[in-house]
């Protein structure tokens, strides 16, 4: 093997790609080559770091400098300066924008100082292409424990002890589930891994997966013992192409290895993994919804009971988990159930993985302690709200979730904490509202949502989520009455006590968590017929100022369907008519000269 | 809907699909998943070749297709644009640049311009969040994108 004296780690995560990442992979390797240094600098492309926002990003072992934004026209001078010379490149490093100071270790970066790292431990660190690099880091050594020194209930009273609850969102004991699926009776039992994540704007799964899958495989073969299952399933979704090529690579290494397979390690025992693969529906992250869907039917839920346990894919017993809830499942083996309980708060152990997006500073995927505050995660990791703008808002939770405001700031985030303030964990989307984000339009891009998702099963979610559609639509468009708030509460009371599914007992959760929140806002558009956020389209008029208006013609230039007029060096005017309030003129005027009511 | 006759090979190709699944039920979606990365879209006329293959009803192949988003019944435009309206992109403007992609290319979600060269969808997140709002055109992503960028986008693809 050779022994390299720097290795180059580059994100190779579904947003850096995006960011050229492939290609300043290829044009370091050429350069390494041309310096006649491919046996000493090693270039690796690893999973996400984390730091999404200052993406594509680099980090150099073993000085641990850390690059951020780098392009590929980048490439030549970190190769020329800091490779050949030892100069580190400053330009590219990441600049503290409190102190203005430069950090080059991402240790000292405010965005990673409050993490703990567990299911993301190997994410940025390995490359997850090769098994050798996962098993350097002590992977599968917890499998072979297990299968060779304790017996299933041992493993299961482990994971029990340890605290750990499904990631997934519902936070049911993971160790429990286990100890329900391994006491049914069945000589076939299944071990299926939901990598369904439909939520949108979350990408926790999917960067484990991409980053780090063999941790993934080695709990699913971990569980299979446990329960007594022989075959494992990841059902993941279509539109997730590099976690599912990753995933495959993984599998294949895994069965050349002997740790996937029959007769691993030699102790009779066999597990084999498959993929099964969605094609997008949200309905099918609800686990009878995804059994289904596996066996090549419509993914439809049914009434539980029965639990998958006792029956699931194909009618026998079925332990269903999230990608997340298995990544932490080896570290808790090696570490042990004592180390991981005593991180977090009293009922919700460990850590989670949160997917920070929207009006944020740093937009990333951070994994934090449970009990970490809102506060902490909004302005220390997050970094605060984007362009200076006033904090609104975050919601948790995704489409069954709801907003938390300013005043739920200062509490620790864990399962029933999030629950008893009118939210949900989820499976760990955040995303930062501020004053711009008009709260009923958040409530209808919710309920549009879910009214596309919805399997029309049953009659509540179907119709119901239909009607709270329509009324939102009212208000967003300025002609909503008096008692359609009264409406909208009554009519999402019933939704959630009568839908069949997750999905439909959820769906109306951002529309009373908003108007429990936001009233007034709501009472702005009914009564008012005001956004005051100054979202809602048809509520809004774009004026020019005579006075402030210089006839610069940039907003006359700028407006794409040519509503403005005017003379140069005189003022412009806006045809109402014409106009489709697209704000283009608003952002462009240096004089302030146009308003918005 | 008018009717097409499928070509043979199509039709072969389609057989051969099915057969590498050992013309099983439960292996409908890998059918659909596989035949329609084939042929871009799964018209009845394939829905009815598959039905028949795997043994079981045209309703039931119909019901699965129109049930998941990633099936389309529709052939796509040459260049696919993809908007992504996870709530990342939403809540930083992905509904004005839908808008603007709209009101240029004069078609709505789902259809296709009369010269076949774009087609518009929405996605529920690609998961680049940090690059938000996104926008796809088929593999190529442009993150950042301003409902001002937009006419840029499509004139790179309007000669090809």
């Amino acid at each position: 093997m050779t022994d390299y004296k720097m290795h180059l780690l580059i994100c190779g995560g579904t947003g850096c790609k995006a960011s050229e990442s492939d290609e300043i992979k290829n044009r370091l390797n050429q350069l390494i080559s041309d310096f006649g240094l491919a046996d000493e600098v090693q270039v690796v492309l690893t999973g996400c770091f984390g730091f999404c926002e200052k993406g594509p990003i680099i980090k150099v072992l073993p000085d641990n400098t850390f690059y951020v934004q780098v392009t590929p026209n980048d490439v030549v001078e970190i190769m020329e300066e800091h490779i050949v010379k030892g100069r580190p490149v400053k330009r590219l490093l990441y600049t503290d924008p409190n102190s203005a100071e430069q950090i080059s270790d991402s240790k000292g970066m405010d965005f990673y100082k409050k993490q703990i790292r567990i299911a993301l431990k190997n994410c940025g660190f390995i490359n997850p292409e090769n098994i050798d690099e996962y098993i350097a880091r002590d992977g599968y050594q917890a499998l072979g424990k297990c299968l060779t020194e304790l017996t299933p209930e041992e493993v299961i009273k482990e994971v029990k002890d340890s605290g750990l609850r499904g990631r997934g969102g519902g936070g049911f004991p993971t160790g429990l589930k286990w100890e329900i699926t391994k006491n049914v009776e069945n000589d076939q039992k299944y071990v299926v891994c939901n990598a369904d994540e439909g939520d949108p704007g979350a990408f926790m799964d999917r960067s484990i997966l991409e980053g780090d899958p063999h941790s993934v495989l080695e709990a699913m073969a971990i569980c299979g013992y446990c329960i007594g299952a022989d075959k494992g399933l990841v059902y993941i979704r279509a539109e997730y192409p590099l976690a599912i090529q990753r995933l495959k690579i993984a599998i294949k290494q895994a069965e050349e290895y002997g740790l996937i397979g029959d007769d691993i390690l030699g102790t009779g025992f066999n597990f084999h993994i498959e993929l099964r693969y969605g094609a997008g529906a949200f309905v099918c992250g609800e686990e009878t919804a995804l059994i289904h869907s596996m066996e090549g039917l419509r993914g439809e839920p049914t009434f539980k009971p029965p639990f998958p346990s006792v029956s699931g894919y194909m009618g026998k017993p079925t332990n269903v988990n999230n990608v997340e809830t298995f990544a932490n499942i080896p570290v808790i083996l090696n570490k042990g159930a004592e180390w991981f309980s005593k991180i977090g708060t009293e009922k919700s152990k460990g850590t989670k993985v949160f997917a920070l997006a929207g009006k944020i500073n740093n937009v990333g995927l951070i994994e934090v302690p449970m009990g970490t505050t809102l506060r902490e995660v909004i302005y220390d990791i997050g970094g605060g709200i984007k362009d200076g703008k006033e904090f609104k808002a975050v919601q948790t939770g995704g489409p069954s979730g709801g907003c938390l405001t300013k005043d739920s700031l200062d509490i620790p985030i864990d399962y029933d904490n999030l629950l008893a303030s009118g939210s949900m964990m989820g499976s760990g989307g955040m995303i930062v509202m501020d004053e711009s984000d008009c709260m009923v339009s958040i409530a209808k891009f919710y309920l549009d949502f879910t009214l596309e998702e919805s399997c029309g099963k049953c009659t509540p979610c179907r119709v119901g989520n239909k009607r709270l559609y329509e009324l939102l639509d009212k208000i967003t468009q300025g002609k909503g009455e008096e008692q359609d708030i009264e409406k909208l509460k009554d009519l999402s009371v019933v939704i959630k006590d009568t839908a069949l599914c997750g999905l439909g007992q959820t769906s109306p959760n951002p529309v009373l968590s908003t108007i429990s929140n936001f009233e007034h806002e709501y009472k702005a558009h009914v009564h008012d017929g005001k956004c005051p956020a100054g979202q809602c389209k048809s509520l809004l008029r774009y004026d020019i100022v005579e006075d402030l208006c210089t006839g610069c013609t940039l907003c006359f230039r700028n407006c794409p369907v040519g509503a403005i007029s005017g003379e140069r060096r005189a003022p412009h005017f806006i045809d109402q008519t014409l106009c489709i309030k697209c704000g283009v003129c608003f952002e462009k005027c240096k004089f302030n000269a146009i308003t918005l009511t | 809907m008018p009717k097409i006759k499928l070509a043979e090979n199509t039709v072969q190709l389609i057989k051969d699909i099915c057969k590498e699944f050992e013309n099983k039920e439960s292996e409908l979606i890998n059918v659909l998943h596989q035949v329609q990365s084939k042929l871009g879209y799964l018209p009845a006329e394939v829905q009815e070749v598959i039905a028949k293959e795997l043994k079981t009803s045209v309703a039931k192949v119909y019901g699965v297709v129109t049930f998941y988003s990633f099936f389309t019944m529709i052939p796509q435009g040459e260049n696919p644009i993809s908007i992504c309206m996870g709530t990342a992109c939403y809540v930083r403007g992905a509904e004005q640049v839908l808008n603007e992609f709209k009101r240029q290319l004069k078609v709505e979600v789902g259809e296709s311009t009369e010269d076949g060269k774009f087609s518009i969808n929405c996605l529920r997140c690609v998961g680049a969040c940090g690059l938000a709002p996104v926008v796809t055109v088929g593999e190529k992503v442009y993150g950042r994108v301003a409902p001002t960028d937009v006419k840029k986008i499509i004139a790179e693809y309007k000669n090809h």
